[in-house]
């Protein structure tokens, strides 16, 4: 495999062709990796600013209901007159909000940002395999954000039939007025979006496997890069299924079928809709649904991978057991999409294997956060803010994962199901995580992003000691209100006087909301700030041993300037001593990139 | 408490502003060097002590929230199935817990313990099979006992037995209400359909169905204690989640379908407004609503509704549209007569659809 890449690569090797850029090419409709990985990476902040806004507006109505609030004029218009939210704008928000931050944010800012500018630079390669497809792509994605945020702005509000969109309520306009105009549009940026991710995820797998450098196998792959092609996998297979949901639904909306649709009384007549089901609909929803948190968590592990061992200056702890438990977990991921559906009226049988199997892919999960935790045992940890993020995400990785034993249990289920107990799990396990995953990753390749400039480390300390405290404050006293029996997707718990004594949590919970979202204008701040006027730094700022590094700090389209690097060992060869253990590989350096050759003082390992 | 949570809030803010000049004054100092925003010993040194306190503050609100929160948890079952299901609850809780507090605690503990210095040497250790294959194991046989434990319990729950008494019983829910109908003296659900409603037959009854004539639907779910009951659950719009948390079940209703659940309740209503837990937590309740009261009339909104003894609830736990958040119904567990003495007066389907 990797002689066939070097024949591939030799027509390359003259060096690299200058053409004349302009301002379009470069900026716009621009083919290079490096430059759509940040047109997502922009993009996704934008529509993470949009998706947090959100999530702040709901959490003032949740903590005090009975108030009124000038924000809901300002923000919302005819939405909240007098300061007094609709409740069905409330709906929207939450879905809009689950919509934007699973699929806009966390897939394709998270995974669009970090598969674009990491694949080519870690395996060595001048670009994607296909620049164009990738530009298409991106573009694709960037029209699906529109038409999202365009939805916004229908008369009869976004759509509000929560981000899973269940039929008949999405189904049925005359159920709530947002399943009209807002519901198509939201399936028309949606069927754009699987587009556009589905280009990116063959990409990502072609350039993968066949355009890794001279000397690149499989296994001297870096864990990012092994993270990346598993999660494309994982989204080649499982996102169709949404798209033939999705346009499932559009018939049923449109053109008079009964897919989900069945015995349905509303607005004072019967519809003409017979033998449909809408467990159907969940079927196929979660089958990409669960995958999807995957799509979402894999890359954000991945990152964390190489970020602390990177900073422990020690190889990641286990190499192969990371791989085989991203291997196991994306497997696993595709069969257990029923334990959305325990209480869905789903046959009980089918209830027990799902708790099998998703029971089953805590045991992957649970060797990855050991192996994080040996990884920091008896390293020289640099402290850096991405090593920061990538310990904090292992802490809600585990905090958040272990609660999936309760939600994982057909049994427990039952009675947490819809509570705020799943709203605090899924946000720590896959929410924070794959946040703090990004800011990991943006901090640590930042100065891959914007040629050498690095952000500044005091802001990102602030940014994550805030955050981290908050994002606890936030969903740990959640789960003790999902407990309680507490619904989510309640626009107010005052209908129930029961809920009465909760209302002190709640307020609590927004309080730290407000706080959090305060910390990331900080990273707002120091991003825009560092994009200009960051400190540069070394080629090699965290003296990293992956071929990034070995790039231009310049960009040029083709990364790299002469030939491009050959490999000759793992990735992870910190703190290697040589023969006699008197030094380290390399005397006084502590790091062995991968593109140098074995030394005369070297033990090769299995690596 | 607020006044407590707003002032912790106050003081964790008040640290952020003072944590944050500091870190603006050492950001003046930084040296010109191309390495200004690499982490120095300093800088390890510092986060490394707040990995501690950060451990300590992840103690103290896991703390806190079990001290003030716990009481929250929903009182002892009142159904035969929901002591099992609370003592599995119970048993994976305790078990999270401790993975929980042992893996923060090395988390961050070594985060603390192996802060950077210049000088120091990592440990290049790369493998080791004998640890991989320990923390395999471990949570394999760990969840092995879970799986087992809960799909016995789920079985039990699930695949019910009928048992001759047992009272069969519809619940029928709509945007945004639920409507109950008893199976009557025959203790069979006449047929039904959406496309029988008409008038004040709401819930689709056939009417040309014998069956259905001894039918008895309500706005109420009384149901009499120590029977099991079989809920089928029909919905005439979109999903639904008929969920009974005090009786530790729920199932989704789905138009076009008939789901079903059953339990058998244990605790009747008066029972269970005298235990202790249910008179704390209304005299808990009952003071803040007083408070609310006093607010509300001075806001000139008028008296807010009496909340004086505790009912048990029928809540809508899948999203259904605007009024979704207020999609109840009233359960009420009473003994087998008081319970006899109720339907009779709540009129059959014959007698109040069919003579008109």
């Amino acid at each position: 495999m990797s002689a066939h890449a070097a024949v591939d690569h030799a027509h390359d090797d003259h060096g690299h062709h200058h053409h004349k850029e302009t301002f379009v090419t470069k900026y716009i409709f621009s083919t290079d990796h490096k430059m759509i990985s940040k047109q997502y990476l922009v993009t996704g902040l934008i529509m993470g600013i949009v998706g947090i806004a959100m999530s702040l507006l709901f959490r003032l109505q949740l903590a005090w209901p009975d108030h009124q609030f000038t924000a809901y004029e300002i923000f919302l218009g005819d939405w909240g007159k007098d300061g007094v939210m609709d409740p069905n704008i409330y709906l929207a928000l939450i879905t809009i909000h689950g919509t934007i931050m699973v699929f806009f944010v966390l897939t394709a800012g998270l995974s669009g940002t970090f598969s674009n500018l990491l694949i080519p630079l870690q395996i060595g390669a001048r670009d994607m395999a296909s620049g164009f497809l990738n530009m298409v792509s991106y573009w694709l994605f960037f029209i699906s954000s529109v038409i999202m945020v365009m939805s916004l702005f229908v008369e009869s509000g976004p759509a509000a039939a929560g981000w899973t969109i269940y039929p008949p309520l999405s189904a049925l306009p005359n159920s709530i007025p947002a399943s009209g105009m807002g519901m198509t549009l939201w399936l028309v940026s949606m069927a754009i979006f699987i587009a556009s991710s589905l280009l990116g995820s063959l990409n990502y797998v072609v350039t993968v496997l066949n355009l890794r450098t001279k000397g690149m196998t499989m296994t001297r792959l870096p864990l990012t890069i092994w993270a990346f092609f598993v999660t494309a996998i994982i989204g080649i297979v499982s996102f169709p299924v949404l798209l033939s949901a999705a346009l499932m639904l559009i018939m049923d909306r449109s053109f008079g079928t009964s897919f989900f649709l069945s015995d349905i009384y509303i607005g004072g007549e019967v519809l003409h809709n017979s033998g449909g089901s809408p467990v159907l609909f969940e079927h196929l929803f979660w089958f990409l649904g669960h995958p999807e948190v995957y799509i979402v968590l894999l890359p954000a592990l991945g990152i964390t991978s190489e970020v602390i061992a990177t900073n422990s200056r020690k190889p990641i702890f286990g190499y192969r057991a990371m791989v085989a438990s991203i291997l196991a977990i994306a497997f696993l991921s595709t069969i257990v999409w029923g334990h959305h559906m325990f209480i869905s009226g789903m046959n009980p049988f089918l209830g027990s294997v799902f708790t099998f199997t998703t029971l089953l892919i805590a045991i992957p999960s649970a060797v990855k956060a050991f192996n994080y935790i040996t990884t920091l045992w008896k390293g020289n940890l640099q402290f850096n803010p991405g090593m920061l993020f990538s310990i904090g995400l292992v802490s809600t990785f585990i905090s958040g994962g272990l609660t999936g034993i309760i939600l994982g249990d057909s049994t427990l289920d039952i009675n947490v199901h819809d509570t705020y107990f799943v709203v605090a799990h899924f946000h720590l396990v896959m929410g924070i995580s794959a946040l703090y995953g990004l800011f990991a990753g943006v901090y640590h390749w930042f100065p891959k992003m914007f040629e050498g400039r690095m952000m500044n480390k005091n802001l990102g300390y602030v940014h994550f000691w805030v955050t981290v405290i908050g994002a606890y404050g936030i969903f740990f006293p959640m789960h003790f209100i999902g407990m309680a029996g507490l619904p989510r997707r309640y626009y107010t718990n005052t209908a129930f006087p029961y809920f009465d004594d909760l209302s002190d949590v709640n307020i609590a919970i927004t309080i730290f909301a407000f706080i959090t979202a305060a910390a990331q204008l900080v990273f707002l701040y120091n991003f825009i700030h560092s994009m200009f006027y960051g400190k540069k730094g070394s080629k090699n700022p965290w003296n990293s041993n992956t071929l990034e590094w070995t790039a231009e700090v310049k960009h040029i389209h083709g990364n790299w300037d002469g030939p491009i690097p050959e490999v000759h060992r793992w990735p992870y060869d910190y703190s290697k001593l040589n023969k006699d253990e008197s030094d380290y590989v390399i005397p006084g350096q502590d790091f062995v990139p991968q593109h140098i050759p074995l030394q005369d003082n070297e033990e090769e390992m299995h690596h | 408490m607020t006044g407590l949570l707003a002032l912790i809030v106050v003081i964790l803010f008040v640290v952020t502003i003072w944590q944050m000049s500091k870190i603006f004054k050492l950001s003046q100092l930084k040296s010109k060097s191309e390495d200004a925003q690499v982490a120095t010993d300093k800088d390890n040194r510092i986060n490394g002590k707040l990995m501690i306190m950060f451990l300590v503050f992840l103690y103290a609100i896991t703390i806190y929230c079990f001290w003030n929160y716990s009481k929250f948890y929903l009182p002892e079952a009142s159904s035969e199935h929901g002591g099992s299901y609370d003592t599995l609850m119970f048993i994976s809780l305790a078990l999270i817990m401790v993975v929980q507090v042992l893996t923060q605690a090395l988390l961050h503990y070594f985060a603390y313990k192996y802060q950077g210095k210049k000088g120091n040497r990592a440990l290049f250790y790369a493998d080791n099979d004998k640890l991989e294959f320990i923390w395999t194991i471990i949570p394999v046989i760990v969840l092995a006992g879970l799986i087992i434990y809960g799909l016995f319990t789920w079985s039990d729950i699930m695949n019910f037995e009928e048992d001759e008494d047992a009272i069969v019983i519809e619940l029928y829910a709509k945007r945004f209400a639920w409507e109950a109908r008893y199976a009557g003296a025959d203790n069979t659900l006449g047929n039904a359909n959406v496309r029988f409603i008409e008038g004040a037959n709401t819930v689709g009854v056939d009417l040309s169905d014998n069956d259905a004539m001894d039918d008895v639907i309500t706005s109420e779910l009384h149901l009499p204690v120590g029977r099991q009951v079989i809920f089928k659950l029909r919905s005439q719009d979109v999903l639904h989640s008929a969920y009974m948390p005090h009786f530790r079940a729920q199932m989704n209703v789905v138009p076009g379908m008939i789901t079903q659940f059953s339990f058998t309740p244990s605790k009747t209503t008066e029972e269970i407004r005298q235990t202790e837990y249910m008179m704390d937590k209304m005299e808990v309740i009952k003071e803040i609503r007083k408070e609310k009261n006093k607010k509300s009339i001075a806001a000139g909104d008028g008296p807010i509704d009496d909340y004086d003894e505790f009912d048990y609830y029928l809540l809508c736990n899948k999203i259904c549209g605007s009024s979704h958040y207020n999609m109840q119904m009233k359960i009420v567990v009473e003994t087998q007569e008081e319970f006899d003495k109720w339907v009779a007066t709540q009129g059959t389907v014959s007698s109040k659809l069919v003579a008109e």
